[in-house]
């Protein structure tokens, strides 16, 4: 397990330090070419792109929830949560995340963070009104399992970053397309547009590929790790089985999800791939961040 | 003969470091187990507190039931009176018995189970309970840790050396211990 903790921490170092990089990339080219600054260019890429890196890393957990709309959660609200929560802390010997709710009709969950110390769960309303206690427990516990973990730090990290990476990439080639388009038969350097064009191309090709490295470094492996450590904290696989059962047959898509944080969830997010997987698409089960539900109950249903 | 000598400290300094780091693995885990057993304690200590309360509340309806009252209180008493994990254990185990009759007796009120108070006070002792055994389970696991870690050889000779002494297990009667009771929320 501390082995698991300090390769989490590895590879966040490593995926926080690639995409600064990327970024560096991208600011020194348009600062050389666009505002031609020279080699100041490359001092100036490699300070925006690292601060922005860090910022990046010291406010992730605040990012995710912002984007998911997220309120605190109260005892006086959400008891029955609160209750279950303080119980597994005590289970998982951890101090207490905060707890957060948003409002959506589906069944879904997500832990982020930095650190155990500043851990947060967070759950949807659909969730609190269709499982029972036991249910709601596993649930809360397999998130406690990442948390534990560190699993959160590298998830939302390298979520956050690939996901801009992704963004900033398309935009950027779309830009220089269009930039290029304008103005082929242009007035002067054509080397300089045709560099553009060329890294344009390149991003073009990156982006999806960015995409599919998160997803392998974000191995599906750690969600059956989760599922068997939080049961561990329960001593109560048939629930987590039960309500990973309910998760994954829901029809309901989350509504806030995107590529950046579609591997930070108990359950893929999307209702159209749960559907595949269910369905047994050998498509589904490529490209998905998420191991086949079935897979996983089955795993939990065989512990001891 | 220089040679020796320098191959004679560096043994003896790495045997020395070989010692400090077990102890201190062991110190580690044994402050891990003592804090385990300091998170049950609070526990029972909150069940402690709400159990006057919830007598209080109980006889206030249910009037003809004395017996059970007093046996609720003395296994209270037992429980304050419990200085080692046995003890607790078993005054735990007790007075959880004399709590699930107490409740038991509470079903024939209705008056009784419609009162918020009686309810609120249920919901909590429920809940408290929970955190008990899942207390419990954190004291035993880091206990088997402990142990585990002072009997394997070559560890228990420094084990034995340095004084470590395994821990009791905090152990409760029933098998179905864990699975608490049903409450609807």
């Amino acid at each position: 397990m501390f082995q698991a903790v300090s390769a989490n921490k590895t590879k966040t170092a490593f995926i926080v330090l690639l995409i600064a990089l990327f970024f560096a990339a991208i600011i020194f080219v348009i600062s050389f070419y666009m505002f031609e600054l020279g080699i100041i260019s490359a001092v100036v890429a490699i300070a925006i792109s690292f601060i922005g890196s860090f910022v990046v890393y010291w406010n992730s957990d605040k990012i995710v929830l912002k984007i998911h709309n997220a309120r605190p959660a109260t005892p006086e609200q959400d008891q029955k949560l609160t209750n279950i929560l303080e119980g597994l802390c005590i289970a998982a010997g951890v101090p207490k995340p905060r707890l957060y709710v948003m409002e959506d009709p589906a069944l879904n969950a997500f832990a982020t963070g930095r650190s155990p110390k500043k851990g947060v769960i967070c759950v949807t309303t659909g969730l609190l009104d269709n499982l029972d206690y036991y249910q709601l427990e596993g649930v809360v516990a397999h998130e406690l399992a990442h948390i534990k973990n560190y699993d959160i730090l590298l998830q939302t990290v390298a979520g956050i970053m690939i996901g801009s990476a992704i963004i900033a990439a398309r935009t950027a080639s779309r830009v220089m397309m269009r930039g290029a388009g304008g103005r082929s038969g242009g007035r002067n350097g054509g080397a300089g547009v045709l560099v553009i064009m060329a890294i344009g191309v390149i991003f073009m090709v990156l982006a999806p590929l960015a995409g599919q490295f998160l997803k392998m470094l974000l191995s599906r492996n750690r969600e059956f790790l989760a599922d068997a450590k939080g049961a561990e904290f329960t001593r109560n696989p048939e629930a987590l089985a039960s309500a990973l059962e309910l998760l994954g047959g829901s029809n309901i898509p989350l509504s806030k999800s995107s590529n950046a944080t579609e591997s930070m969830y108990i359950v893929t997010p999307c209702a159209e791939m749960r559907a595949d997987m269910n369905a047994k698409k050998k498509s589904s089960s490529l490209f998905s961040t998420h191991p086949p539900i079935d897979k996983r109950v089955d795993a939990l249903r065989n512990l001891r | 003969m220089d040679i020796s000598i320098i191959i004679i400290i560096a043994v003896v300094a790495l045997l020395l470091i070989y010692i400090i780091a077990i102890y201190n693995g062991l110190i580690t885990l044994r402050n891990r187990v003592e804090n385990g057993f300091a998170q049950i304690d609070t526990q029972l200590q909150r069940r402690y507190d709400l159990i006057p309360n919830l007598v209080e509340t109980v006889k206030g309806y249910a009037t003809h039931e004395s017996d059970v009252f007093e046996k609720v209180t003395a296994a209270r008493a037992n429980m304050g009176n419990a200085k080692t994990v046995n003890e607790k254990a078993q005054a735990d185990n007790a007075l959880t018995g004399t709590l699930k009759s107490l409740f038991a007796v509470a079903e024939a009120y209705p008056a009784l189970q419609a009162s918020a108070n009686f309810r609120e006070l249920q919901v909590e002792l429920t809940n408290t309970e929970n955190k008990i055994s899942f207390a419990r389970q954190f004291y035993n696991d880091t206990v088997k840790r402990f142990n585990t870690g002072i009997q394997k050889f070559p560890r228990n000779i420094i084990a034995g050396m340095l004084n470590f002494k395994a821990f009791e297990y905090y152990q409760v009667e029933s098998s179905e211990a864990r699975v608490a009771p049903k409450v609807s929320f």
